[in-house]
């Protein structure tokens, strides 16, 4: 037990450490200044399976920007362009 | 002071081609007639609803962006309401950056149309807005 303990602990793979990606947020980024309510697809991107709108913390966004991307997604849903709820989205 | 504005409705699978133009023009002669002037339409046809309305799972989309007064939305949105053709609105008043982004819009489907025309194969290069759908994954 005591060599067990002292001795150096061996992996049969290396173990993987996450590299923490640095988030950001693409509007800023790519320079965008207005979100197209009307582009159904783009919108997808910031809404989950069941067809909510994911938080700032998973996309990385700016509140400045969040706050319009949630605007953009419930005018969408208004038009029926996308879900208010759903199973199944993607 | 003119604003300018962009309005998006939804009308019943149920009309006919006449019925559906002949519901249309009436929006755009009220706007004309109350001193708004039109900038650009774009009907979208008949789409799938992401949800039914009125238990409809289709509707014919029509978009119209104007310049109008202030006061003159109530009164459209009042008329979307009174017409049962009509299943869904919305305006929207469009800040700079929304004007911009329209007109690029515009002028780049202008651009891919001329392309189409003399390529058909290239169609996917229309349809581009590349700097956004890259980064996401």
């Amino acid at each position: 037990m005591a060599q067990q303990q002292n001795s150096e602990i061996r992996y049969l793979a290396p173990i993987a450490v996450d590299i923490k990606k640095k988030k950001y947020c693409r509007f800023k980024k790519s320079g965008i200044k207005y979100i197209d309510y009307k582009d159904a697809n783009f919108l997808l991107k910031f809404v989950n399976e069941q067809g909510k709108i994911l938080p700032r913390r998973v996309t990385g966004t700016s509140v400045k920007y969040q706050k319009k991307v949630s605007q953009a997604i419930k005018r969408a849903r208004h038009l029926a362009l996308l879900p208010y709820v759903t199973d199944l989205l993607k | 002071m003119q604003k300018q504005y962009e309005t998006v409705f939804i009308m019943t699978p149920v009309l006919s081609d006449e019925q559906m133009k002949e519901a249309v023009s009436k929006f755009q002669d009220y706007l004309k007639k109350n001193g708004a002037e039109i900038i650009y339409e774009n009907p979208w046809g008949l789409r799938k609803l992401a949800y039914p309305i009125q238990k409809k799972s289709t509707g014919f989309y029509h978009l119209i962006e104007f310049k109008a007064d202030p006061q003159l939305i109530a009164k459209l949105e009042l008329e979307f309401k009174r017409d049962e053709r009509v299943i869904r609105f919305l305006t929207v008043a469009l800040d700079k950056h929304a004007i911009a982004y329209n007109e690029k819009k515009r002028t780049q489907k202008d651009k891919a149309e001329e392309k189409k025309e003399e390529k058909p194969e290239e169609k996917s290069e229309a349809k581009e807005k590349p700097e956004v759908k890259e980064k996401s994954n």
